[in-house]
């Protein structure tokens, strides 16, 4: 198992170092000359030279990925070419905003889902069932930012105006100094993923319940609460833990949208505005951090799915 | 099972489904409001997308002017056809590629095998949404590049589900025998190997073009897709939210109608997979969200 583990390991060190050569590689797709587009049109080739030597744009295009990834490695992830300042600094305090949203979102969703899944489990066929099996095939459709709109109309503008739609930090001070505008972007994120993870703990629960060993627990005369939490949920979570994983994964990318729409000043919002500006360094960062967080996570799942599923081992060594 | 018996009674079980019939009717409300509302709006409200209809954030009309005092009904009604062109596409793109490297990879194993789900795995270890705007930053909000980016994206993830159930099949009778008499690998991928893969690729088209009308629409959202002045829902809920308590209709309409086209369009999935994997029950788990990645 071990070297199962080894080996995933390995891939993800790979598939990361694959990913960082993608996300350089796009940036040669840039249209014109960084060096004439900083100085204008009527900059002097003598000018021009001077600024690519500064930038290190006339080094073969392989130096210039090492130097990048040598700066990756030590931090130093280049400048905003809209702030003009260390592209480290601008990241800084979003980091710790973004995860805030992702921890909420992360805790609620989980706990919100296995409670929901073994709920419709136990009432399988009734009309708990039904709701839950239902409104999660209809929420799990909507798009993030259909789901924040919704969320504003009805709890922020005009049945009950009771959040605020827009994040109002005043600067230096941490989002959650005024923890009211927290609420709906978590709440959105929240209602993105717990859907597919109630869904796949209803269908694991139900299984485990049809199972041999909860039939014995139940003919030992063990009360039901004993049996769902002592011998059914446990075995329903090892399955349930990767989609779980996976779910979060998502919500590393899922929170670009929602900190657009309530103008939450995370990574996601930062990304947005390189977009729009090309600031091609900021767009690099924060790419690779995003994809950084994707791929652990994933090798998080993976492991978890490896240690508590032997059937899983051999399918995951490929 | 051949060919000409599975896809049709796949398809027969699946719209026999309860959700099936609500999920097609939605679908078909909105795609029939998507496709003629560009000549109905105009004729109806005799105002087209662009121009000027009145003082902003009138109330005359049905639906009232948006803040630069365009009609909001015509826009409406003109604003889904690109975003369901790009996202149909997409959607194609997609699964066409991923069915391809899937089955290729999943027939011919060996190097190949590796070489295609390594290179998937590296464009699976990037959300989607976040893969499309690293593209638009370099090379700017294009259609053809929303097109492109969201079909590539699909790809690995179709690939995977075409790659496992053409191993399901590739050592089975019918295939060892078209080996047999030396049939080339193309021709068993598309007779042979295709045919008897469509259940899962169709769960994988719903699913796909769920995800696609989300991707478009979010990305016209975040301004970062369809560009004014065009009419388009994404691009009208962001143009419009300021104004939620003035002229809510400019976001309530195009919101309802990606609400409904997207949960329209689930639910059919969501009745295709019961129907591949044999079960008649909703609420059975079809492929989670990027469960592939």
């Amino acid at each position: 198992m071990f070297r199962l583990i080894l080996r995933r390991l390995a891939i993800s060190v790979a598939v990361l170092w694959l990913v960082t050569l993608l996300v350089f590689v796009a940036t040669l797709l840039l249209p014109g000359d960084p060096a004439r587009a900083i100085l204008g049109q009527q900059a002097t080739p003598e000018r021009i030279a001077a600024l690519n030597d500064q930038l290190g744009l006339d080094a073969p295009v392989w130096q210039r990925y090492l130097d990048w990834l040598g700066g990756v490695f030590t931090g130093d992830l280049g400048t905003s070419a809209a702030s003009q300042g260390p592209v480290t600094e601008l990241l800084g305090g979003r980091i710790g905003a973004s995860l805030v949203l992702l921890v909420g979102a992360a805790v609620i969703s989980t706990a919100g889902g296995l409670a929901l899944g073994t709920w419709s489990a136990l009432r399988r066929g009734r009309a708990v069932d039904h709701t839950v099996s239902g409104l999660s095939l209809v929420v799990a459709a909507l798009p993030e930012f259909v789901i924040g709109v919704a969320l504003i109309v009805v709890l922020s503008t005009t049945v009950l105006p009771l959040f605020p739609s827009v994040t109002l930090a005043p600067p230096g001070e941490p989002v959650w100094s005024q923890p009211i505008q927290l609420v709906l972007p978590i709440l959105t994120l929240t209602l993105v993923v717990t859907p597919y993870i109630t869904r796949m703990m209803r269908a694991t629960m139900s299984e485990v319940l049809d199972s041999g060993y909860v039939e014995m627990a139940r003919l030992k005369g063990l009360p039901e609460r004993v049996v769902i939490t002592r011998h059914a949920v446990p075995h329903a979570i090892g399955p349930v833990a990767q989609v779980i994983a996976i779910q979060l994964a998502w919500l590393a990318g899922g929170v670009v949208v929602v900190e657009f729409l309530f103008r939450y000043p995370g990574i996601g919002q930062a990304l947005i505005d390189a977009v729009n500006n090309r600031d091609v360094e900021v767009v690099q960062a924060i790419t690779l951090l995003i994809a950084g967080v994707y791929i652990v996570v994933n090798l998080i799942a993976d492991i978890v799915g490896i240690m508590t599923n032997p059937k899983l081992r051999a399918e995951v060594a490929r | 099972m051949t060919a000409t018996t599975t896809q049709p009674t796949l398809l027969r079980r699946a719209l026999s489904l309860p959700q099936a019939k609500i999920g097609l009717t939605l679908t078909t409300v909105v795609v029939a409001v998507a496709v003629l509302g560009p000549w109905v709006g105009p004729w109806l409200t005799g105002h087209d997308t662009t121009g000027f209809a009145g003082k902003p954030f009138q109330s005359g009309g049905i639906a009232g002017t948006d803040g630069l005092g365009r009609d909001v009904l015509t826009r409406f009604l003109a604003g889904g056809l690109t975003l369901l062109v790009y996202a149909v596409l997409a959607t194609a793109l997609g699964l066409v590629l991923g069915a391809l490297l899937g089955m290729l990879a999943g027939y011919s194993g060996g190097w190949l095998d590796s070489l295609i789900m390594r290179g998937s795995d590296v464009l699976l270890s990037f959300p989607q949404l976040v893969f499309a705007l690293l593209a638009i930053a370099m090379i700017g909000p294009e259609g053809w590049l929303l097109v492109l980016v969201i079909g590539i994206t699909h790809a690995p993830r179709v690939a995977r589900v075409a790659r496992q159930s053409t191993v399901a099949v590739k050592d089975a009778d019918f295939i060892r025998a078209a080996r047999m008499y030396a049939m080339p690998r193309r021709r068993i991928l598309l007779r042979e190997v295709l045919p008897n893969i469509t259940g899962p690729l169709m769960v994988e088209l719903g699913l796909r073009l769920t995800y696609s009308i989300g991707y478009v629409a979010s990305l016209s959202f975040l301004g970062l897709g369809i560009q004014p002045p065009t009419a388009d829902w994404g691009l009208m809920i962001n143009e419009n939210r300021i104004a939620l308590v003035v002229e809510p209709w400019g976001v309530l309409l195009p919101v309802l109608a990606i609400a409904v086209l997207t949960v329209g369009t689930n639910l059919i999935t969501d009745s295709l997979a019961s129907a591949a994997a044999g079960t008649s029950k909703s609420g059975e788990p079809h492929p989670a969200k990027e469960a592939s990645a």
